[in-house]
């Protein structure tokens, strides 16, 4: 990304130089890189913080498979986002066994509770990874478990209220070691 | 009997918010994985697990969950509860008819 940056930059504010001229002239000591990199790694660092928020995922952007079993699970009522924290390393390193925690912000009365939370993947074998329901002596809502990760992917955990609404959070998890097939 | 390991809090009080946790021994074998010849190993996993409470004379859902094959080995679930003297019950039913029950006794003060 930085050298797209540096690229763009270079050709709009030097358009004298030829294109090839630049690419050989990388390694060089000539005077203007300095300056050149400077700027370069100027521009790289303003959009850093820009490329970690998009790496959490929003709901339009996500699949049209996974949004699909999303469907299957609420009845293609529509689907909010907010409320619903879902908890699992950004960073996996071994995707057997992976400790995710989905809690959802709600009183648990009798009149105002979640009913259900149900966790979907994009990239394993099956979109379903857990689906669990909750009751009136659940207290909180919020769960634990361990699931496994085929590689690096999105995930979405939903969460059904007594409403009948929809809530929902979309992540993006990176695994290094990936489970043996799912 | 597959080995379990369920942990209740000892020292609850009544309408405590207390957190149970529940893990069970078992391969939770995908159906996607080929064994050494190639050929797909069965799918062997538990798919259902639930957590219900009991005081002697009604009984009630505390925790339910759906399995798939996406769930790791020895599949483990921490989730909540209302504390109040009586009996948790745990239930995990599975592929092969695999079912197995357990229970622990909570008493709060």
């Amino acid at each position: 990304m930085a050298a797209d940056l540096d690229g763009g930059n270079g050709s709009k504010q030097r358009g004298r130089r030829p294109r090839q001229g630049r690419s050989n002239r990388s390694n060089g000591s000539g005077a203007t890189l300095p300056s050149r990199n400077r700027r370069a790694l100027l521009l790289a660092s303003a959009s850093l913080p820009l490329t970690l928020a998009l790496s959490r995922a929003s709901l339009a952007q996500l699949p049209d498979e996974l949004m699909a079993a999303v469907r299957k699970y609420t009845g293609g009522k529509p689907v909010q986002s907010g409320k619903v924290s879902f908890d699992i390393a950004s960073i996996v390193e071994n995707g057997n066994s992976v400790p995710a925690t989905v809690s959802v912000e709600s009183p648990m009365s009798q009149a105002d509770f979640v009913k259900s939370i149900a966790i979907f993947n994009e990239k394993n074998p099956q979109r379903d990874v857990v689906v669990a329901k909750f009751g009136p002596r659940s207290g909180r809502a919020r769960m634990s478990t361990r699931i496994r990760l085929a590689t690096s992917q999105k995930l979405i955990a939903v969460a059904e209220m007594s409403d009948g609404s929809y809530t929902s959070h979309a992540v993006d998890v990176i695994v290094a070691l990936a489970a043996c097939i799912e | 009997m597959a080995r379990t390991l369920i942990n209740v809090p000892t020292n609850a009080k009544r309408g405590d918010v207390i957190e149970i946790r529940a893990l069970l021994q078992h391969p939770m074998e995908t159906g996607y994985r080929p064994d050494l010849n190639g050929k797909l190993l069965a799918r062997d996993i538990v798919r259902r697990f639930a957590c219900s409470w009991s005081d002697g004379a009604s009984v009630e859902p505390v925790f339910s969950a759906e399995l798939y094959p996406a769930i790791a080995a020895n599949p483990y679930f921490s989730f909540y509860f209302v504390a109040a003297s009586g009996t948790l019950t745990f239930t995990w039913e599975g592929d092969n008819g695999f079912a197995q029950t357990e229970t622990a006794a909570l008493k709060v003060t």
